[in-house]
């Protein structure tokens, strides 16, 4: 059956607290989950008081002061601080964001920082990926055809084609959405999820792409794709704006349509 | 599942999610799904609604309001959309939960049987008085 409670060992202790925030007019209290493959230990909470006036605004700002100035230990997967490379993707406050688009401010109360749900962790804030990018790589993310590219120019596309890649192109793989997902969570060997699913679906919009059926075949499956059940925790946890569950639905009426 | 993911061993993530293949299947069952929930919507209706009309006017006034053909045909057709459709929502909820392959199959199949019996029982039930004495 379903795991509702979490194994013994990966329950959830409380750790060390460290301020670093004397005399400050700003302070706040971050809660940063902290796990170490080699001590041997369950995870714990630790806790950071830091000085908002030294650091920028968004909660990876505050993450960075944290691992240069007070903890050069603490873990976390950041790059392009802008909200472009999907590397921050982490459960802020319980709701799985990106570190560098979430303003410290719109959080009341403490900062309580996890890893994305339901993941295998690597270390502290960094969740084992392999599986999603699989998955990615499972459903063929580029384009296919049989027709030979023209030789003079690149394949055409009006402009009312292209237009039907809007809201797809745009995912930038955070897997803030299939992380959110219980089906997800209770089927991820089997289940592609919301950010594999729209990815697939971004080619099979694609109106240059030639495979569209057998990209369908591929999906047509009870766990692949059936798995959705609308619960839209995607569409709402996606720090891009983007919508998965329609992108899914939109797969669901092409099965339909061609049976 | 359990013959991809229990054992990994050394197979590569690639390998272990492409898995057995896809199915080829499951839109139909989705999409029966949704036709019986919207089948179900007026004849839930006509049944509540029915049920209501003939609340306290005894047993004789109920055999004679089943045994009209239009209420006979609407309650068998409520009782077979109802079982079709309590079938394949079990096994969808089974499918989420239970991880378990065994199990999970034999589940299946106790839910589909059961609900086979209980249809074709509530539709010999509704025969027997709309043609019975």
């Amino acid at each position: 059956m379903v795991e509702f409670a979490l194994p013994r060992n990966s329950r959830i202790t409380p750790g060390k607290r460290v301020s670093n925030a004397k005399g400050a007019k700003r302070a706040k209290n971050f809660k940063i989950y902290r796990w170490n493959p080699e001590d041997g230990q369950n995870p714990h909470l630790d806790e950071f008081e830091i000085d908002l006036d030294k650091c920028g605004p968004m909660v990876l700002d505050a993450l960075i002061h944290i691992k240069n100035d007070v903890d050069g230990t603490v873990a976390f997967r950041r790059s392009c601080r802008e909200g472009i490379c999907g590397s921050c993707a982490m459960n802020i406050d319980g709701v799985n964001t990106l570190a560098c688009l979430k303003p410290i401010e719109e959080v009341k109360g403490d900062v309580a920082i996890y890893p994305l749900p339901h993941m295998k962790v690597v270390k502290d804030l960094v969740p084992d990926l392999n599986q999603v990018y699989a998955q990615y790589t499972s459903i063929k993310p580029w384009l296919q055809t049989q027709s030979a590219t023209p030789p003079d120019r690149e394949r055409l596309q009006s402009p009312e084609e292209r237009e039907k890649l809007n809201g797809l192109y745009e995912c930038i793989l955070c897997f803030c959405c299939t992380t959110s997902c219980p089906s997800y969570w209770w089927n991820g060997d089997r289940y592609l999820g919301p950010a594999v699913l729209l990815q697939a679906y971004r080619w099979i919009a694609d109106s240059r792409d030639e495979m569209t059926g057998e990209r369908l075949d591929q999906l047509e499956d009870p766990f692949r794709l059936y798995r959705c059940h609308t619960i839209m925790n995607c569409t709402r946890t996606c720090p891009k704006g983007l919508n998965p569950a329609k992108a899914i639905a939109e797969i669901k009426k092409l099965m339909v349509e061609r049976h | 599942m359990a013959s991809t993911s229990s054992n990994p061993g050394l197979r590569t993530q690639l390998g272990r999610v492409r898995g057995l293949g896809s199915a080829k299947a499951g839109s139909q069952h989705w999409w029966m799904s949704r036709l019986t929930s919207i089948a179900l919507i007026p004849l839930t209706l006509w049944f509540v609604f029915g049920a209501l009309s003939i609340v306290g006017d005894g047993h004789a006034a109920a055999v004679a309001w089943l045994r009209s053909p239009f209420s006979a045909i609407m309650m068998i057709l409520f009782v077979g959309v109802t079982f079709q459709h309590t079938a394949s929502g079990i096994q969808v909820v089974l499918e989420d939960y239970v991880h378990n392959e065994w199990v999970k199959v034999a589940a299946i199949i106790a839910a589909k049987f059961l609900c086979f019996v209980l249809a074709v029982a509530g539709i010999f039930a509704v025969l027997k008085i709309a043609f019975g004495g």
